[in-house]
């Protein structure tokens, strides 16, 4: 097991070194951003004080070298705008996206797995079309357009709710069912087939045959069985809600890591950028490994090997 | 006289996909004397297992129905119980081994806390008494380290163990009658001996009654005290086991022991009834082995044969009508068994 937990985190590691690597040379390609911070009939000598300055008229392998180098030690540099350090400003951000994320995940979960069972229990009745239905229907609704429905009706026509911002509850209600609409109709949808499938096993019959009632039958053993592949999809969903949800809180103007980085590549502001890159990288990596040990909880069979 | 644990009278099953409906059981009669062992025989496809399944109430709700005909388990008929009542007996009364054990137990549970399961709904115990009534159990059936076992999940048991761990299950709260579906046709060889061995054992031990389904015309002469052959959802004959073995007077039965290998003789092919069974869509009047019968003459196709009584051996088949008899030594082929 602990040579297992080993593995998984030299991976950790990989993956986040990795996907750094890949996004700075991405945003290299997109070229250099002085132009931008710098009027456009500024002189020659101007502009080269300023690339000399911030390291952009070097090669792009010492720029990266430097780069890495300087990542590992947490230091990504300063925002090219506020000539503040980079990473502060992303993690000044993370309390916002925990929390719309975490609310609207268990929001989701707490509808989706109820609902996926049922349905998946009572297949082929009314109930279970209409949920399918409604699920059907979702996950098609894209968000940015169900954010906007929800802030016109709820913000501007009924004045209940605040159309943005943050700071107390009643900001978070409607962000957070905007987010929640495509995770619940994805999970519920993922809940009942798996249900389906997991029902029709040779164990569950034997179950059955022991007299154990239904309720016990589908709630304790069959959920059980269930839940390995959910815990991968709730991993995964997490990973890109943590990552910040970018259109919902552009959106309603939520000051998430989402919304951060959508500002700070509108600006160029490198350094921005790939903080939160390495942040949203890291959570995605530290919640896939988490959700790998909480298979071996709930699967003996992985534990073992 | 002998006590009848079980007797199935006339049963009839539909089962039910999209608009149309076929009926796989049609008019099944047999019964379990207490204490015996009940072959069941006949190959896939022919009922035996939803006629099982019926017994333990384990129809599919929706897609199936009891049509007519009655289940009676101590001389009271089940066949219309409702879940409720039903659950009451599974795994208490009447319990079932299953044919895969592989796929049988529940990979992500405990063996200890499956086999709680009937315990804990059938009989009221402590948990200090559950475990150790598993234990004792596990020690029954022959499982070595009963105490780590129960601990321990499927996986980490071998294909034999596991049976012997779902025997166990079902022997939990001494059942009356114990149904067997296949129980060794998934295990290798010498394992299935064991298994067998096994379950002759707690049978006697715990006086119970075995129903013994199974293609295996062997395993059905080592096991079993009658036998009731099926063949498209009939009993197309019913015989103590030495007589059937003996004369067996079905063709249909008559073929299935010619394609039995016989152990010191190589030859070329082996014998194999022609043709197939009949979907249970496509039955139409007459006999149902009729299309495949090498004896087969007019009245098969038009009339279905009722069951002819000899004694207690009962076989369906126009051949045994006391009025053929005679034809049947002078003109017709006379049957040959090997």
């Amino acid at each position: 097991m602990l040579d297992y937990v080993i593995k998984r985190l030299i991976q950790v590691v990989v993956v986040v070194l990795l996907a750094l690597t890949v996004v700075f040379f991405l945003i290299r390609l997109s070229g250099d951003p002085t132009a931008l911070f710098l009027p456009p009939d500024a002189p020659r000598e101007q502009i080269e004080e300023f690339r000399e300055k911030l390291g952009f008229n070097r090669p792009l392998h010492i720029q990266y070298g430097e780069f890495m180098v300087n990542a590992v030690q947490g230091d990504f540099g300063q925002s090219l705008r506020s000539r503040e350090d980079a990473l502060p400003i992303v993690l000044d951000r993370l309390p916002a996206t925990f929390q719309l994320a975490i609310s609207s995940l268990l929001l989701s979960l707490l509808i989706a797995i109820p609902l996926g069972v049922l349905s998946a229990f009572k297949r082929n009745s009314v109930f279970d079309r209409i949920s399918v239905a409604f699920t059907v229907l979702g996950q098609a609704v894209p968000s940015f357009w169900l954010g906007l429905l929800l802030i016109y009706f709820f913000a501007a026509q009924l004045h209940i709710l605040p159309s943005g911002g943050a700071g107390s509850v009643v900001h978070l209600i409607l962000p957070m069912i905007t987010l929640a609409a495509y995770s619940v109709a994805r999970f519920t949808r993922f809940t009942r087939s798996t249900m389906l499938d997991v029902l029709r096993k040779d164990y569950i019959r034997t179950a059955k045959a022991s007299g154990v009632p239904t309720f016990r039958l589908v709630g304790r053993y069959a959920l059980k069985n269930s839940l390995i592949p959910i815990i991968t999809l709730v991993a995964l969903d997490l990973g890109t809600l943590l990552g910040g949800a970018v259109i919902t809180e552009v959106v309603f103007a939520w000051p998430g890591i989402g919304r951060l980085l959508m500002q700070s590549l509108m600006n160029r502001d490198f350094p921005i950028v790939l903080a939160g890159v390495f942040i949203i990288a890291l959570i995605y990596a530290v919640i896939n490994f988490v959700a790998d040990l909480l298979y071996a909880y709930v699967n003996p069979q992985i534990r073992v090997k | 006289m002998l006590e009848k644990i079980l007797q199935v009278n006339d049963l009839r099953i539909q089962f039910k996909s999209g608009k149309e409906t076929v009926q796989p059981i049609r008019g099944v009669n047999f019964h379990v004397n207490r204490g015996e062992t009940l072959g069941i025989v006949g190959e896939s496809g022919c009922g035996k297992s939803v006629t099982s399944l019926s017994v333990m109430g384990l129809l599919p709700v929706k897609s199936s129905k009891i049509v007519s005909g009655e289940i009676l388990f101590n001389n009271r008929d089940i066949s219309r119980l409702n879940e409720k009542e039903f659950r009451k007996l599974r795994g208490n009364e009447i319990s079932m081994i299953f044919q895969e054990p592989m796929t049988s137990l529940n990979p992500v549970f405990t063996i200890g806390e499956q086999l709680s399961e009937p315990l804990r709904q059938h009989k009221k115990m402590s948990k200090s008494e559950t475990r150790k009534t598993i234990i004792t159990v596990l020690k029954q059936v022959g499982l070595p380290r009963a105490e780590q076992i129960i601990d321990e999940y499927p996986h980490q048991l071998s294909g034999g163990m596991r049976q012997r761990v779902m025997i166990s299950l079902a022997l939990l709260c001494q059942p009356k009658l114990m149904i067997a579906d296949e129980p060794t046709t998934a295990l290798d060889v010498t394992i299935q001996a064991q298994i067998l061995e096994l379950l002759k054992d707690i049978k006697t031990k715990n006086d119970m009654s075995l129903m013994l389904i199974t293609h295996d015309l062997s395993v059905v002469a080592e096991m079993c005290d009658r036998v009731v052959v099926m063949y498209a959802g009939e009993v197309v004959e019913e015989a103590e086991v030495n007589e059937l073995f003996d004369r067996p007077l079905h063709p249909y039965t008559q073929g299935l022991m010619k394609s039995l290998p016989s152990n010191n003789e190589r030859k070329s092919t082996l014998f194999s009834i022609q043709g197939q069974v009949p979907k249970p869509s496509e039955i139409k009047e007459g006999c149902v082995f009729a299309n495949r019968c090498p004896f087969a003459f007019e009245k098969c196709l038009a009339e279905t044969p009722p069951a002819f009584k000899k004694g207690e051996h009962i076989s369906k088949c126009w051949l045994q009508e006391p009025a053929l008899e005679e034809v049947k030594h002078s003109g017709e082929p006379s049957i040959v068994i090997s």
